[in-house]
């Protein structure tokens, strides 16, 4: 029989650092760890005293609590390299935990390309109070005043007497700090310590490797998917057969002959199977015969319609269009006139591996085994949408597959919470592909119209933007009334979410402008696969698609340069107050057009004549304060229609880079991401459901479309490039945002030939190219 | 439920199961191995992929009864004696994994096109590795992992062959 203390070893609580797992337990501040291993309760963690962040060891080494989740971007290498310098610790004796509810503060886990730009501050800042209070006790042991010690990796000495020294690991090793930290809420949580200027931060701007990865491609990690407890059992769930079906009836007996069948669970429209094995409930779940009634409406148009419908439905909610000048007088005026419209499809998050999560509801409480992203969050929502305390509820945060976003609302963990309450034993709930690929969660689509006008000089003088977002009940972050579970047991808000648009960058300078946009729903509204969350930049990809394809559209109706045609909006003189983005812009756009070798002339190019035509295309976009500027090679092979993209340049600001290399993978896997959903990715359904529902049906990037060439420019665009408090912004997202329109202008480029419609699949691209005659 | 006499990284592991388990089911949940995961069920997607008989092998759609007796290899088997293969150290030295849940079928795929050709272009890394797929889109990374690797295996091949050589001499 093994413990608790071994479990929790094998349990894969993932700790980034000292090479192995180090025994939590031998902290003391972990008392509650351990607790929380057993019956609990599980307090919330004090934000406001030190020692919920840091324990240093009588080893010297230290163990850094955060309350983020790591997707595979390198975060908790960065934060131990925040930490670590902040606190003058040597990085390869400090280790990080990360997202475990009972172990950990709250900073809410993941999203929204936070991590540095938000929750890194409260990070450095209780570093630098450990290492004040730790000079402070130095001071004490040494007798010299602190101003006179110096610090370098965890060992303090006295500066004029260097072997006068004591480590961090005996002034403070196994005890507590017990130091109060002051701030309203937790992002500005901090001590009295000031933070290092950035030019004196060393571990920073290194590129440590990621202690994560080996464990990853050797097969030692133990991932969410891999908890294995005494008593457990396995569950799928059977979806409704049509979007909106009601449940009728269960034949129960139609599963009878399934070996180790435990439970047919079914609660409103929700069913679930459950058995000792994991094939058998596989089986059941497939065997299960179940009566459903279709509803009396479509509950969508089909994917072929759902422009046409977004267009023609009222909408939802209107946005308040954001108004410069006059737009309709300087429309009116225009001396040429620009009209289009852009569609981007439903897409899914569409994980590698499905949903999963492993509930244990021994001891009164309730332990889930997650992957989630927002761990934090899910606990909250399964202890409110099974009424347990709150503190009787914990998430233990493990690696799983990414799909940024998706486990924001984890859909699994409630229902293996859910169920492990029902059957009273350890439940594993893994969903299948098809449910996976039909009913995750789904980037919104859009219709948007752009118009603009230019005078006769080709100057931009009027643009406007009115986008359509399907977007209507937008999913919240693990709501205990809006998880698929909670809406198909017929739990859920009295109101839909109203759901958002977006409005494009507002970088460029044009005089005249209105931007706006509206939601619109579809027919079914709760229990729909076609359920909207946050998918990696929840809309920039879809606006900036509409706006940086039409910028490029502008610049070939004023016969000017794409990228001239823009620096050109950039430097216009202006009284607003985006100078700052503005000038990083320009600094991003040149240096992305000098490592292309960007020679300025109109797009297109005058016609190629081989079965392959070439183009470039350029994109430009912001978020938060992270600037981007894309610049792509495309191939089109005119006699398949088939794109490849050949070369991306990315140029890349985000402030203070913490770690170079880990940048770089980041804005690669991003920006292939946007490049899967440009060429390939569309949820495609009919009047009664989703139909794309595997890999085959639901095609995305893979090996062959691979570009020959990725270069990543890392950009310090600062006015004032050398301030000794440079921050660091979000780094991620960005990228997502402006490739597709980069692909589309590169392809226009190439042929000519304007692609309006998201993804550019063969046939589609075909098509233009022979409606176009090219 | 029948018995299977499994050959599984060098050791026989003998398992009860229906013949139409399966094989990933029974690396997974009785056999302890995490290497091999679910991504589809359906062989599309690569995620499970083991070698078997120098073959990589989708195991969710591979009958435990129809692999009794190979020789079946999972992640978990490719290091040798603590030490990585040159493959897991390629993948390590370029920082290969985002999230590193489809990793598994990268290397196990590129593992059984290096063993059928040592050295392949880049067209021929494209292709073989093609129907193998990645989510966080790590695939630049991973081709960059598979040309570092062939080059640290062929290298090593010719400095064994140098070794042979110096002994004759």
């Amino acid at each position: 029989m093994s413990t608790r203390r071994d479990f929790i070893k094998q349990s894969g609580l993932l700790v980034v650092g000292l090479g192995a797992v180090p025994d939590l337990l031998a902290d003391p501040l972990r008392a509650a760890a351990q607790a929380g291993l057993g019956p609990g309760p599980y307090p919330d963690l004090d934000f406001r005293q030190l020692d919920s962040w840091i324990v240093v060891r009588p080893d010297n080494t230290a163990t850094f609590y955060v309350g983020k989740t790591d997707l595979g971007q390198g975060t908790g290498t960065a934060f131990r390299q925040i930490m670590a310098d902040e606190l003058d610790m040597a990085y390869e004796r400090t280790s990080v935990v990360m997202g475990t509810t009972d172990v950990t503060v709250d900073q809410g886990g993941s999203g929204g390309s936070d991590a540095l730009q938000t929750d890194g501050w409260p990070m450095r800042r209780v570093a630098a109070e450990a290492r004040r209070v730790l000079l402070d006790m130095a001071s004490m042991r040494l007798g010299v005043p602190a101003g006179q010690l110096a610090v370098s990796a965890g060992v303090v000495s006295v500066a004029a007497e260097p072997s006068k020294r004591v480590t961090y690991g005996e002034l403070i090793g196994g005890r507590r700090f017990n130091v109060t930290l002051t701030g309203a809420n937790i992002n500005a949580t901090t001590g009295v310590a000031p933070l290092k200027p950035v030019q004196a931060l060393k571990i920073v701007g290194q590129s440590p490797r990621r202690d994560d990865i080996p464990p990853k491609v050797d097969g030692s990690l133990r991932w969410a998917v891999d908890v294995k407890l005494p008593g457990m059992v396995h569950a799928r769930n059977v979806k409704p057969p049509f979007a909106g079906a009601t449940l009728v009836s269960v034949d129960e007996s139609s599963v009878k002959s399934v070996p180790g069948l435990v439970r047919v669970v079914s609660k409103g429209n929700y069913v679930a199977v459950v058995c000792e094995r994991e094939e058998h409930a596989i089986q059941a779940a497939r065997q299960l015969k179940a009566e459903w009634k279709k509803p009396a409406t479509a509950p969508f148009p089909t994917s072929e319609n759902l422009f046409e419908y977004m267009r023609a439905t009222m909408p939802t909610s209107l946005g308040m269009p954001t108004v410069a000048g006059n737009p309709d007088a300087a429309m009116a005026a225009a001396a040429k006139r620009v009209e289009a419209d852009y569609e981007v499809p439903f897409q899914g998050h569409v994980a590698i591996g499905p949903a999963h999560a492993m509930a244990d509801p021994s001891n009164g409480q309730m332990t889930i085994y997650s992957n989630d992203m927002k761990s934090y969050g899910l606990r909250d929502g399964v202890a409110r949408f099974l009424e347990i305390p709150r503190d009787r509820v914990r998430v233990v945060w493990m690696d799983g597959p990414q799909a940024y976003g998706r486990t924001a609302a984890d859909d699994a963990g409630f229902e293996a919470a859910f169920l492990a309450k029902e059957i009273g034993r350890p439940v594993r709930v893994q969903w299948m592909r098809n449910e996976e690929t039909a009913w995750d969660t789904k980037g919104p689509a859009f219709a948007i119209k752009m118009r603009g006008g230019l005078d006769p000089q080709g100057n931009l003088t009027a643009m406007e933007f009115e986008a359509r977002a399907a977007d209507h009940n937008h999913l919240g972050y693990n709501e205990p009334d809006s998880v698929l579970i909670a809406q198909l047991t017929g739990r859920r808000k009295q109101t839909p979410a109203r759901g958002g648009g977006a409005l494009p960058d507002e970088l460029y300078f044009i005089p005249n402008r209105r931007f706006v946009a509206h939601v619109v729903g579809l027919p079914l509204v709760w229990e729909t696969p076609l359920r909207t969350g946050n998918l990696r930049d929840p809309n920039g990809p879809q606006v900036a698609f509409a706006s940086e394809s039409f910028m490029d559209e502008l610049a070939a109706a004023a016969g000017a340069d794409p990228i001239a045609f823009r620096m050109k909006l950039l430097t216009a003189s202006t009284t607003d107050d985006s100078g700052f983005k503005r000038a990083r812009s320009i600094a991003v756009l040149k240096a992305a057009a000098d490592k292309y070798g960007w020679d300025a002339r109109p797009s297109p190019r005058p016609a190629g004549t081989g079965e392959i035509l070439t183009g470039r295309g350029v994109a430009h976009a912001v978020r938060s304060q992270t600037v981007v500027a894309q610049i792509v090679d495309v191939e089109v092979n005119r006699r398949t229609g088939h794109v490849w993209v050949k070369r991306i340049v990315c140029a890349h600001d985000c402030g203070l880079v913490i770690n170079p290399e880990g940048l770089r993978r980041t804005v690669e896997g991003g920006m292939l991401h946007s490049l899967s959903r440009a060429l390939h990715e569309e949820t495609r359904f009919d009047t009664e459901k989703v139909t794309s529902v595997d890999w085959v049906t639901y095609p995305t990037l893979t090996h062959a479309d691979t570009p020959e060439s990725i270069e990543v420019v890392i950009v310090n665009g600062d006015p004032n490039p050398n301030r000794p408090d440079l921050p660091h912004y979000g780094a991620g997202e960005t990228v997502c945002k402006p490739l597709i329109a980069a692909v589309a202008n590169a392809i226009f480029d190439a042929t000519g030939v304007r692609l309006r419609r998201v993804p550019f699949r063969d046939a589609r691209v075909l098509a233009a190219l022979r409606a176009a005659k090219v | 439920m029948s018995t299977y006499n499994l050959r599984v990284n060098g050791a026989t592991r003998t398992v009860d199961v229906e013949p139409a388990t399966p094989l990933l089911y029974v690396l997974r949940n009785d056999l302890g191995l995490q290497g091999p995961r679910f991504g589809c069920g359906l062989g599309q997607c690569g995620a499970c992929t083991v070698i078997i008989g120098g073959q990589a092998v989708r195991s969710c759609v591979r009958p435990v009864s129809m692999v009794q007796g190979a020789e079946i290899t999972t992640l978990e088997g490719l290091s040798k004696n603590g030490a990585l293969h040159p493959l897991q150290q390629a993948w390590v030295e370029e920082q290969v994994p985002a999230c590193g849940f489809c990793q598994n079928g990268q290397i196990m795929t590129a593992k059984a096109l290096l063993d059928r050709n040592p050295s392949p272009t880049d067209a021929q890394i494209r292709q073989g590795m093609a129907g193998t797929l990645c989510r966080c889109m790590t695939y630049y990374r991973i081709q960059a992992a598979i040309k570092r690797a062939a080059k640290m295996t062929t290298a090593a091949a010719s400095e064994t062959v140098e070794g042979v050589k110096g002994g004759v001499a």
